[in-house]
């Protein structure tokens, strides 16, 4: 393969992933504040606002390293992807531009009214700045998702005497159902992400006996928040997306199966190992005749495979296509069970003392991070060898002239820097789990003993 | 259609110049005007809310412009790539320094953060002005519309010159001190006291460069593109431009003298805008001249979007802009005054 190309790639692909893993958490989280701080107002209880301040505080070092590690995002679409951005600006710079309008500008203005106004703001008044970060960490989420779903499925563009595709219809490419039913998914996702971690805290006070009556918050909400996203999130959200793949990408779904012969009443394969080579799944735990049903609703319905594709069709990595969808739907399906037997325990009020249950909690907080991951990766891997699916192939998209060894110094720089921040992260959430949901708001200031200053004069 | 997308840009431009500008120029006095640690949380304290929000209108321009004018932001993205990425990793860690400095009271772990502020700070400043400087000198387009820009060569303005060379060098310099002249006034506005005092005698002693680079800069760029001066030729309303610099320069001096800090801050952003204005205006209707070949330049005609995309934009980008507008009043509003130094946060 071209190296430029590969590093191209590459260097999407890191920088994007490493965004990735801030959003979701912040997607996740937003709506838990919300309903934190709508506990707190309705039940006149201090605690939940001090369980909201924690987890606004968490929020707040999430969402910077969002903002830094996502404005490159945009920028990468001009520097490595200068082909692809002639020709699908056009189309494209319709939701990235509204993204930018919408929903980066609501974000931004009112995380600084949420995050230090609470003393200059009415109860009520800073209960709304939370639903409008809330909103716009959505609203972002879906002008991404939709630039995303134009790319898996192109909709509403004619071709120009250039040879770019440009917008013919605003409402068909924000109403791609490609795009409704990936949000619906990936939000999904995110939530779990969001109530996973939340819950994962409230264990770790539970099982130290820490903040306990703090920790009874998070693990329930998180609990009951996670089961019902673990749900939605293989039905309808999973299902419809995959019926989707079908549809549109009949191809990456035979890759994502490692289905190489097509036939009626096709087997779904649990467990095995792609073997491209051969063309033969080694290994194979199978239920017959289930991948036909869950795709075309009948147990004997044919479902195509990738013997009948020109192999140029063909997925570029179909093993590493097959192994993260298997992660995603196997850490899916773990979910539902681990939050159904907590929110058992939950209903019979023995959770916040069955010790093996919180500990199972607690270990699970990286799980929906990697289950997230992979989720993008099936559907980006799966959407290759095209770049813009059935337009335009991803070797024509990168930009000609960066060499492969600029790009090789920026991916390096850009590995350094996200290590840098990557610790820095952990180790200031860490801080803040420690210090708990006691702690003074604000860090503890020892400024004073450094230096003797003026007396500062106070204001209104 | 695509001169009402230029317009939209250059005002986007200038909103985002305007506002990340005057933190971008309170974190390049960040070290020397904010000598105790209280002085230098009141600094952070006056951008803390709004830094991220006008980070943001660089976003929106940059959004804005893919949306209107992709191919330019294809070319151009990708031909300045090694800037391009040393501006991101340089706005990547003035974020962590400022949101990260106040997480610990350890003097190292504050030194180590406020540096990377103050330097990130005054390397964006010049790396902006670079970069127009690069827009109004030209570049090395080839005939597919794109080029490759060594760092530099040999700092002379030739047709194939690197993107430092004497010219885009000055108009580093240029943005680098108009925005510490922004950003203490800024400092000014809202603070007291002797920190209050430092940001406004540098502001004093940036007035004289600044008038001297103006005139240097506008001789430089008559010099290194004559046909700058087309448009002024077309169109008399022009030379309001450099009346309204030299009036905006002339409040400063008067607010700098008298101590009216928001007059003088109010006037360098009439400044700024002025002086962007004025480059928009040269230019139009090329976007990026080409260095090579006049034949060559990128016009707002050839880089534009499809009509019937810009005409939706239209309709979006103009609810947007008004939402975007209310959400700043209300948040400056919110924050107004000097700031407090109770509760919580930096
Ligand atoms: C917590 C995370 C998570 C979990 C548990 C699941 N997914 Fe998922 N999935 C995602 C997170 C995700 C994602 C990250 O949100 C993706 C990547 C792209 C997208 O929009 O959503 C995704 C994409 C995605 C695709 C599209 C692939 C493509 O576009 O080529 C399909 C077919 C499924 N999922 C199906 C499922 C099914 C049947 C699941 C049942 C267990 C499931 N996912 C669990
Ligand atoms: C957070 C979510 C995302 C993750 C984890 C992700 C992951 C990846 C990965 C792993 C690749 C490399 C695929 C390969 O080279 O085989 C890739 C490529 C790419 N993705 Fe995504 N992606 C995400 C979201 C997006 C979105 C929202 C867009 C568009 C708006 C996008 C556009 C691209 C482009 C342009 C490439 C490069 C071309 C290519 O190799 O296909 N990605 N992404
Ligand atoms: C190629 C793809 C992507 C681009 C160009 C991109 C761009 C950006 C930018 C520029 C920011 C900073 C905004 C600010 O300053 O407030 C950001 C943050 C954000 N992005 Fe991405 N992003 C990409 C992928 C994704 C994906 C796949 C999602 C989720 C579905 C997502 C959701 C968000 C959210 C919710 C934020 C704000 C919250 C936060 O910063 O944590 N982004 N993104």
């Amino acid at each position: 393969m071209d190296s430029a190309l590969l590093i191209h790639r590459l260097h999407f692909a890191f920088t994007v992933t490493f965004h990735y893993l801030f959003p979701q958490l912040t997607m996740g989280l937003a709506p838990l504040i919300v309903v934190l701080k709508t506990l707190g107002l309705r039940n006149h209880d201090e605690t939940y606002h001090q369980a909201a301040r924690f987890w606004a505080k968490i929020f707040g070092i999430n969402f910077i390293m969002g903002v830094v590690t996502g404005i490159p995002m945009e920028f990468q679409f001009g520097t490595n992807w200068s082909h692809f951005s002639r020709f699908a600006g056009g189309v494209i710079g319709q939701t990235l531009g509204m993204e930018g309008m919408f929903a980066f500008f609501l974000e931004s203005a009112f995380l600084g009214l949420f995050l230090y106004g609470e003393k200059r703001l009415s109860p009520r008044a800073h209960w709304w700045s939370a639903v409008a970060v809330f909103l716009g960490s959505w609203l972002s989420g879906f002008f991404i998702i939709a630039t995303d779903a134009w790319m898996q499925h192109p909709v509403g563009y004619v071709t120009r005497s250039d040879g770019s595709a440009q917008l013919s219809s605003f409402w068909q490419l924000v109403l791609n159902p490609w795009a409704w039913w990936q949000y619906a998914h990936n939000m999904s996702g995110a939530a779990i992400t969001g109530s996973m971690v939340m819950a994962s805290v409230g264990a770790f006070y539970l099982l130290c006996h820490k903040y306990e009556a703090h920790g009874r918050i998070f693990v329930r909400v998180g609990v009951i928040a996670g089961l019902i996203f673990s749900m939605l999130q293989i039905f309808p959200t999973g299902d419809a997306q995959g019926r989707m793949v079908t549809k549109y990408q009949p191809v990456t779904l035979a890759a994502m199966e490692a289905l190489f012969v097509g036939q009626p009443g096709a087997p779904l394969v649990i467990v095995g190992q792609p073997n491209v080579d051969e063309k033969k799944i080694d290994n194979p735990i199978i239920v017959p005749k289930a991948l036909s049903f869950l795709t075309y609703r009948a147990w004997s319905a044919d479902v195509a495979g990738l013997n009948q594709f020109p192999q140029d069709q063909w997925p570029t990595n179909i093993a590493l296509l097959y192994y993260s969808y298997h992660i995603m739907v196997g850490l899916g399906t773990i979910f539902i069970a681990i939050m159904l037997v907590a929110a058992f325990l939950l209903w019979r009020k023995t959770l916040f003392q069955a010790r093996w249950m919180l500990w199972i909690l607690l270990l699970a907080l990286p799980f929906p991070y990697i289950a997230n991951t992979a989720g993008w990766m099936t559907a980006e891997i799966g959407r290759q060898p095209w770049l813009v699916y059935g337009l335009m192939r991803t070797v024509d998209g990168y930009s000609k002239m960066v060499s492969a060894g600029n790009g090789m110094f920026t991916l390096l720089g850009f590995m350094g820097m996200y290590t840098v921040l990557g610790i820095l992260f952990l180790f200031l959430v860490r801080r803040e789990i420690e210090h708990g949901p006691l702690a003074e708001a604000g860090v503890p200031d020892l400024e004073g003993s450094v230096e003797q200053d003026e007396p500062v004069v106070l204001h209104r | 259609m695509e001169t009402i997308w230029f317009m939209i840009v250059a005002v986007m431009v200038a909103a985002y110049v305007v506002l990340d500008g005057f933190d971008l120029g309170a974190g390049v006095i960040y070290l020397t005007a904010a000598k105790t640690a209280n002085e230098r949380r009141a600094i952070l304290r006056a951008i803390g809310p709004v830094w991220d929000g006008n980070e943001v209108w660089l976003l929106a321009a940059g959004g804005t412009l893919y949306f209107a004018f992709p191919l330019l932001y294809a070319s151009s993205f990708s031909g300045f790539y090694l800037p391009l990425m040393m501006v991101l990793w340089l706005l990547m860690l003035r974020g962590i320094g400022i949101e990260l400095r106040t997480h610990m009271s350890n003097p190292v772990w504050r030194g180590f953060f406020e540096t990377i502020f103050c330097v990130s700070s005054a390397l964006l400043t010049i790396f902006f002005g670079a970069a127009l400087g690069n827009v109004i000198r030209g570049v090395p387009l080839g005939s597919d519309g794109y080029f490759f820009e060594p760092l530099w060569t040999n700092f002379r303005v030739v047709a194939n010159a690197g993107i430092l060379d004497w010219y885009t060098v000055l108009t580093g310099v240029v943005a680098l001190v108009t925005l510490t002249a922004h950003g203490s006034l800024y400092v000014a506005v809202k603070t007291e006291g002797n920190l209050q005092r430092r940001a406004r005698s540098t502001a004093r002693f940036a007035w004289p460069l600044q008038l001297v680079l103006t005139l240097l800069s506008l001789a430089a760029t008559i010099y290194v593109r004559p046909t700058v001066l087309d448009n002024y030729q077309h169109y008399a309303v022009g030379y309001l431009i450099p009346v309204l610099v030299f009036a905006s320069l002339g409040v400063m001096f008067w607010a700098n003298r008298k101590d009216e800090d928001k007059i003088g801050f109010l006037a360098s952003a009439v400044y700024i805008v002025v002086m962007l204005v004025g480059a928009a205006f040269a230019l139009y209707p090329i976007v990026l001249p080409a260095s090579t070949d006049p034949a060559l330049n990128l016009t707002i005609y050839n880089t534009a979007a499809g009509q019937h995309g810009l005409g939706v934009g239209l309709a979006w980008w103009s609810l947007g802009f008004v939402l975007a507008l209310a959400y700043f009043t209300h948040l400056f509003r919110m924050f107004r005054g000097k700031v407090r130094m109770e509760g919580e946060g930096y």
